[in-house]
């Protein structure tokens, strides 16, 4: 636990004294340490000089925030406006389904994450699904299966 | 001094002031929630919404927008009217505002506003969210389903407390008032009790534990009170 503070007292270094600077900050920690443990938003808070309610408005407002370690694999479903015309919804639910956990959430064995997101930019190819850096487009919920099997087979 | 109309009366105001000021000094009623006096606006809740009848009926929050010369304000007519009820409505659409079970009936703004308003009923679907409910404090407690996230608690503690113990979490209807990192009220390290949310909320969300409805009766002018009594800097 110290061992984190340390690193993040680190990181949020150049930002002390900064409020304005929460944001980026919090990007620095995350991107280091994966997600930020209630201790990092803490040292944090501290060092630029931001309310703790505040660190924790900023955290919960923006979705690339996390609060909880994400697992090695990060699938995210377009719920954009094409997506959700072309059922999103259904891919969404065989995903649910195949991995037993809800959007936010990670599987216990730590190797996927299931997230939303608003648009993936590519609504020509909709319903679309990104797995880490790489985009699957037109899916089906078959298809969406068949994609979770082939990660978790690695 | 700046020269405007509203409702038809002519009214003079200093520079800087809100219409809403303007409109209380002429004896004109304008219904607010989240504006308390001794706290900075917000124009969170929308209530006080009036309409500026040469800026092509524009729609402004009185509480937030300050007078300018010559303005001619539509405070009270039949669609401003209609569109602050609408706006109640979705407000007790959104939560579980259930009078009969609230230390605050009887007393509580919103309530007031019901029926100033003549909301007879709700035209929108509830939404009965399950939310939940923070007894951990020795002398208060927070019930979220009352909550009308007027942020009157959150700008009390922060700009005249200064303890900034509150804040938003969360976005859109999942926004909940939260102490410091959400944890619980009576953990909190940075709050110090003052009780100064308690008295500016204008719902029964926050409350004196071991007080009835009839002893719960709130005091939400103590924050101007207290802010006219320290010297500013």
């Amino acid at each position: 636990m110290n061992r984190i503070a340390e690193q993040v007292r680190e990181i949020v270094q150049p930002y002390a004294g900064k409020p304005a600077e929460l944001i980026q900050a919090l990007h620095r920690i995350q991107s280091t340490l994966g997600y930020l443990p209630r201790e990092a938003q803490e040292v944090a808070a501290e060092a630029l000089g931001v309310p703790l309610s505040q660190v924790r408005g900023v955290v919960t407002f923006y979705h690339l925030f996390r609060t909880r370690p994400a697992g090695k694999h990060t699938i995210r479903v377009c719920m954009g406006t094409a997506c959700h015309v072309r059922g999103a919804e259904r891919i969404l639910a065989a995903l649910k389904e195949e991995l037993g956990i809800g959007p936010g959430e990670t599987t216990a064995d730590r190797k996927i994450s299931l997230e939303l997101v608003r648009c993936l930019g590519c609504c020509g190819l909709a319903p679309v699904m990104m797995v880490d850096e790489d985009v699957f487009g037109r899916l089906d919920p078959k298809k969406a299966r068949r994609i979770v099997q082939e990660i978790r087979d690695g | 001094m700046i020269s405007l109309t509203i409702d038809g009366v002519r009214v003079q105001a200093e520079e800087g002031e809100t219409v809403l000021q303007a409109a209380k000094r002429a004896g004109i009623r304008i219904p607010t929630l989240c504006h308390l006096e001794g706290l900075s606006p917000r124009g969170a809740c929308r209530l006080c919404l009036v309409e500026v009848r040469n800026w092509g009926g524009r729609l402004v929050p009185s509480c937030a927008t300050p007078v300018q010369e010559g303005m001619e304000i539509v405070a009270n007519s039949p669609r401003l009217r209609e569109l602050r009820r609408t706006i109640l409505e979705m407000i007790f659409a959104e939560r579980n505002h259930i009078c009969a079970f609230c230390v605050s009936n009887g007393h509580c703004e919103l309530q007031d506003l019901a029926m100033e308003l003549g909301m007879d009923h709700v035209r929108f679907p509830y939404r009965w969210p399950l939310l939940p409910l923070d007894l951990s404090h020795e002398k208060y407690g927070i019930d979220h389903n009352r909550c009308v996230l007027c942020g009157r608690c959150v700008r009390a503690c922060a700009e005249v407390e200064g303890a900034m113990t509150w804040g938003f979490s969360g976005r859109g209807i999942f926004t909940l008032v939260e102490a410091d990192l959400g944890d619980p009220w009576g953990k909190s390290k940075t709050c110090t009790g003052c009780g100064k949310c308690v008295q500016a909320c204008p719902t029964g969300a926050l409350f004196e534990k071991g007080k009835a409805t009839s002893e719960q009766m709130k005091r939400p002018e103590i924050i101007l009170e207290v802010t006219e009594r320290r010297p500013r800097a």
